[in-house]
């Protein structure tokens, strides 16, 4: 109890929203995005961005998971024993993901069906266990809450990116709503010849479509360029 | 035996773990610098898969399924446990990780020298809790199909790592766009080596 009090009396003594804060918001957007710069939370960023709407889902899904994840083992970081820390956190956000899965069945039952397993795969997201380790074992729950904000809105923004050109280019719809006309139709875009790039619809085009993201990042951002081998 | 032969075969190429679901991306990716990690990281990702996934199936359809307790007698045979999958599934990985790893550690020490350093990592690998929640969703009839899952998701796995290390090593000598070096290319091309691997998607066998 002690130390949570302690906790909030420091908190007080500096801004809520101090710049030093903001950074842990902002530089996963960009400097350190968990997929292409930390590496982290591939998996799942790729399986389900053929459509808008899941991926939104995955996002919200994975912001409650990584930021509450983040406040509950920032709030026992004292109490695990370090020998058995993984197991402890394994158990902390398979639990969090139950919740998010039962919501899910319960208001979003089709969604929920397309998602599969990879609602459940958010326990093995690479993102959550990553910033836990990284991040929420060695800070206080409020910069810990705010580093799982920020880290799953750089997730959250690779995904949505990713996830708007395969649906664009794969059935020239967005979230649903048909925008470049109708295929079997021949309205709109495919009235003069415009095609569906079946290829968008694949797995395999996820992969390059990220890797053309790192590639304007990166030359874009030259700090973030790998050394040659 | 036909339906074994054909599972492990679908499990190998047609819906192979990295290709097909990008299970394991994580340490697909960091791990491949060198063909001989990624051959022992690949090894030990074939033996966890095999071990674990018959480990979940007895679990799911004796405790967790709904009417799955019904061996314990009638009183039972309306429970419910499945909301509790999740956090079995991780719990039995996590500890089957530590076990095979003192097991290892105990009777072959030269194999533990070389999946030392691999095996806790695996434990967080998405391809094993992959693998048990396939496995649930597509209700494998019995254990020896749920084993030959497992086993032919991960040799599924070990192949793609050791075919992408290979790629990786012979990589170093050619001339990548600098903000398109490590990272970038390698995603590049898995999507490539996935577009190989959907030629698979018709067989039937």
């Amino acid at each position: 109890m002690s130390t949570s009090t302690e906790t909030v009396k420091k908190e007080a003594s500096e801004p809520i929203f101090s710049k030093k804060r903001l950074k842990l918001i902002t530089d996963p957007l960009n400097d350190s995005n968990p997929v292409t710069v930390q590496v982290l939370g591939i998996c799942s960023a790729l399986a389900i961005t053929v459509q808008l709407k899941p991926s939104i889902i995955m996002f919200l899904g994975v912001l409650f998971v990584v930021a509450m994840g983040n406040v509950v083992v920032s709030l026992l970081r004292n109490i695990i024993p370090n020998r058995v820390r993984i197991i402890a956190q394994l158990v902390i956000v398979a639990g969090l993901v139950s919740v998010v899965d039962m919501v899910l069945k319960a208001y979003q039952y089709d969604i929920s069906k397309q998602l599969s397993v990879f609602v459940g795969l958010i326990i093995t997201n690479c993102i959550v266990m990553g910033r836990l380790e990284a991040f929420a074992m060695g800070n206080k729950w409020w910069p810990s809450l705010l580093d799982g904000i920020g880290n799953s809105l750089g997730y959250g923004g690779l995904l949505i990116i990713v996830a708007f050109f395969r649906e664009l280019l794969g059935s020239g719809k967005l979230l649903g709503f048909t925008i470049l006309g109708d295929a079997t139709a021949k309205t709109g875009l495919y009235s003069i010849g415009y095609v569906n790039n079946g290829f968008m619809v694949m797995p395999p085009m996820a992969l390059v479509i990220v890797g053309i993201i790192i590639w304007v990042q990166r030359s874009r951002n030259q700090k973030l360029i790998e050394a040659q081998e | 035996m036909e339906n074994l032969l054909s599972i492990f075969v679908k499990s190998i190429f047609v819906d192979n773990m990295i290709f097909a679901y990008f299970l394991g991306m994580c340490s697909y990716l960091a791990v491949s610098k060198k063909v001989t990690t990624a051959v022992g990281l690949g090894a030990a990702v074939i033996f966890v898969l095999g071990i674990t996934v018959p480990i979940n199936y007895l679990l799911e359809n004796f405790i967790l399924k709904e009417g799955a307790l019904a061996w314990l007698g009638a009183d039972y045979a309306g429970i419910d446990l499945s909301f509790l999958g999740f956090i079995m599934f991780i719990a039995v990985i996590a500890a089957m990780v530590q076990l095979v790893e003192m097991v290892v550690e105990r009777f072959s020490p030269s194999l533990y020298a070389s999946l030392g350093i691999f095996l806790p990592l695996i434990a967080v690998n998405c391809s094993i809790l992959g693998g048990a929640l396939f496995m649930q969703s597509r209700a494998y009839e019995n254990i020896g199909e749920a084993t030959v899952f497992g086993l032919g998701s991960g040799v599924g796995w070990f192949l793609a790592i050791v075919a992408i290390a290979a790629i990786r090593e012979k990589l170093r000598y050619s001339n990548v766009p600098a903000p398109l070096r490590g990272l970038g290319i390698t995603f590049i091309l898995t999507g490539l080596m996935g577009v190989a691997f959907l030629s698979f998607a018709g067989i039937k066998l």
